[in-house]
């Protein structure tokens, strides 16, 4: 969606700002941590923010862009040293990148501050591939798994590339397509809220599709479809879960594949 | 012919039962499934380059957006053109006001008998239902139409109105309500059973209406696409041709047609061509031996003013009918076009119904989307659909920006407990302190979360916090 064409990447930074996310910070702090390890790993210093709350995504998304804005410009205001802002979910990444030069275009200052903040937002994934250039050395056994790419993330970040790239690297994961791979796992944000009945049907279908490819595991770079998905499954009684996709490439590269 | 059943908009709450009911039928979602996976990888197919694509959309937008700029002198331009060529051009503000030209129009003829191309703008303005009201029968000429007409439906795609229905459902229904038919299920067969009955009619009818698919400013032309040549059969066989279309399918230059003609058709059928292309220029003239003796257009409003009104929901009108979006759109593959009970279903749907029946009646339409951004990837004129999306949903919800004017049902939306849940949320997320007090708080008494958690556990386990947020994690990490 970039209209500015294909993204230049700057070299490997020694310091990096994490921002974690509402939903990994409440729903999966794990997936956080993990990210904060493979960027450490890469001889990266890390400074995740202690003010940071949410990119303000929800009530953009919703129609409230007074509260939206008022939230984007507390985070705005967060990282004032020119480093990478590391963001592991393509969705809130997709927010700070591209809608918060738009919530912020009557503000000349503000607008100038969100546009610079929006040229070093990375996506976990992205970041890894195309700035740290990770090499990562898999240690797991052999694996057969399926990738789920937020909408968002695959239509504003490239994220489903970055993460195949990832993947490939790890010699003993089969990465599977799934039918339908591009369409919405139905998430959504507050529209798995307002639309259950045809959100469910979005997020049922996402999963036997998932589950199809024989996969051990599916994996995501977004936390919002994850735990979409992981719900739909334990209500179901489905041992099938997914991982976000830091957690699984800290698994299989550290040696501590059996942790849960 | 029964055209008494109406299919108005509906209510935000019959909405969701309708989707529901939708979501839970097996048959209709695979027959969808399966429709629109045929026609996505019928498009696909016709834009195997995709930078090349790209240029195309590119200039198909400029083109629209071009001819959008220069709205009012184009249709003035028209209008002058088509006046010199002959053709009698009529101004409706609404559909009453359309429908009413079309009425009197027939009844100066003393029409039994109507035969319709496929024109949406026809059933936006519930067209048939006029005719029938005057006693005039308004017969559908182009098959899906037919059949859906037959069985007192509406269409539920732009392009393919019975794409819901079976070869079964339409065997029977042929067999039932065609006079004479026999039960077929050969497809060949069926279409056969229809073109008999319309050959006939075409030649009786005293009038054809037809939509209008490119309207030429410079040369007063109004171009017609279609794949079964009923809507030449429309607007050359009765002596009275009466073309309808809103506002907003201008264009200046004959040239601006190809570029836009060619995106249509691929991303529509996944077509390089249709099988017709009209170009029509005006009545017969003296000498010449066919079309009609007269000729009228019908330009309609209807509620386009309003998103032309401003800048950003201007894009709406950019709209050239191809119907991707809603081929694409993961709500519409599982609901169908029925349950939207407008005119145009899916995305498109959704942010042009709100100019033309009101934010009151259709408020909930621009809520019924995951904001995937299927429909903005694929549309060919880059209508930024689920920016605008945002944007409906955002007036549904607000009295209207200052210095911009109220849309129609502005504010329909508007709840102080929603505002009030907001303005909580805002409040807690701008104030770091507190939030990470909120998080301690979730993540130590998490054994208490709601079971129920509205809509999210109706499908989906509740959701839990974790024992200890990343905050907290981060900050004992620090310690260390």
């Amino acid at each position: 969606m970039d209209a500015a064409g294909p993204r230049h990447y700057p070299d490997k930074p020694a310091k990096v700002y994490l921002f974690g996310t509402c939903l990994i910070d409440m729903f999966c702090p794990e997936a956080g941590m993990d990210a904060l390890r493979l960027l450490e790993r890469e001889g990266i210093e890390v400074l995740f923010p202690a003010d940071q709350t949410c990119c303000g995504q929800p009530a953009h998304s919703s129609g409230f862009p007074e509260q939206a804005r008022a939230v984007a410009l507390a985070q705005l205001q967060l990282f004032p040293e020119a480093w990478p802002v590391i963001v592991p979910s393509g969705s809130c990444a997709g927010t700070m990148r591209h809608h918060y030069p738009e919530m912020f275009a009557d503000d000349p200052r503000l607008r100038a501050q969100a546009n610079a903040l929006a040229e070093r937002v990375f996506e976990l994934s992205e970041f890894l591939v195309h700035v740290a250039k990770v090499s990562l050395a898999d240690q797991g056994v052999p694996a057969r798994v399926a990738l789920h790419t937020s909408c968002a993330a695959r239509r504003e970040m490239g994220t489903h590339e970055h993460g195949r790239a990832l993947l490939a690297q790890l010699g003993a994961v089969e990465v599977v397509m799934h039918e339908h791979e591009s369409e919405c796992c139905g998430f959504g944000g507050t529209f798995s809220l307002k639309h259950p009945a045809i959100s469910s049907a979005m997020a049922g279908d996402k999963v036997d599709a998932l589950k199809e490819t024989g996969a051990e595991t599916f994996l995501s770079a977004d936390c919002g479809c994850m735990l979409s998905l992981n719900h739909t499954l334990q209500k179901r009684r489905d041992g099938f879960q997914g991982q976000h996709l830091a957690t699984f490439l800290w698994q299989r590269t550290s040696g501590e594949g059996g942790r849960q | 012919m029964n055209n008494s059943q109406q299919l108005n908009f509906v209510p935000a709450s019959e909405f969701k039962q309708r989707a529901s009911v939708a979501v839970a039928d097996a048959h209709l979602r695979k027959s969808f499934r399966g429709a629109m996976d045929f026609l996505i990888s019928k498009r696909a197919g016709q834009f195997p380059n995709p930078e090349a694509l790209e240029r195309q959309r590119s200039l198909a937008e400029h083109i629209r957006k071009y001819s959008l700029a220069r709205l009012p002198e184009l249709l003035e331009q028209l209008e002058h053109k088509l006046t010199d060529n002959g053709v009698q051009v009529h101004w409706a503000e609404d559909g009453e006001e359309a429908c009413a030209i079309i009425v009197g129009i027939a009844q100066r003829h003393s029409t039994k008998l109507m035969v319709k191309g496929k024109s949406m703008v026809s059933e936006e303005v519930e067209l048939n239902h006029a005719m029938a009201a005057a006693g005039i029968d308004a017969l559908e000429s182009d098959m899906g139409e037919y059949i859906v007409q037959l069985d007192g439906e509406k269409p539920s795609h732009i392009i393919m109105p019975a794409i819901h229905k079976t070869k079964e459902q339409i065997a029977r229904l042929f067999a039932d309500k065609v006079p004479g038919a026999g039960y077929t299920e050969s497809v060949d067969e069926l279409i056969g059973i229809g073109r008999a009955v319309l050959r006939e009619k075409f030649m009786n009818a005293e009038v054809g209406l037809s939509g209008v698919n490119f309207a030429v400013a410079e040369t007063g032309t109004l171009c017609l696409v279609e794949n079964e040549g009923n809507g030449r059969m429309c607007t050359t066989v009765p002596d009275v041709h009466i073309a309808i279309t809103g506002i907003e399918k201008v264009v200046e230059k004959l040239e601006h047609v190809p570029p836009l003609f060619g995106l249509l058709t691929r991303s529509a059928t996944g077509q390089a061509i249709t099988t017709y292309f009209n170009m029509i220029s005006g009545p017969r003239k003296p000498g010449e031996k066919d079309g009609p003796g007269e000729m009228h257009l019908v330009l309609v409003d209807n509620g386009r003013t309003q998103a032309y009104g401003d800048e950003q929901l201007r894009s709406t009108l950019q709209c050239i009918r191809c119907g991707a979006c809603m081929n694409h759109c993961p709500v519409y593959t599982r609901i169908g076009g029925h349950a939207y009970g407008t005119t145009y279903p899916g995305p498109i749907g959704e942010i042009i119904s709100p100019h033309m029946l009101g934010l009151n009646a259709t408020h909930v339409l621009p809520t019924a989307s995951s904001l995937c951004g299927a429909c903005g990837e694929v549309c060919p004129v880059r209508i930024p659909i689920p920016e605008l999306l945002v944007r409906l949903r955002e007036e549904a919800q607000h009295d209207a920006r200052p210095g911009h004017a109220a849309l129609r049902g502005q504010g329909a939306a508007k709840s102080r407990l929603v505002d009030a849940i907001w303005s909580g949320w805002a409040a807690l997320y701008t104030r770091p302190a507190l939030y990470r007090a909120f998080g301690w708080l979730a993540t130590r008494f998490r054994a208490l979360t709601p079971p129920m958690q509205g809509g999210w556990t109706v499908s989906r386990t509740p959701m839990k916090p974790a024992a200890r947020t990343l905050h907290e994690l981060m900050a004992a990490r620090k310690k260390r």
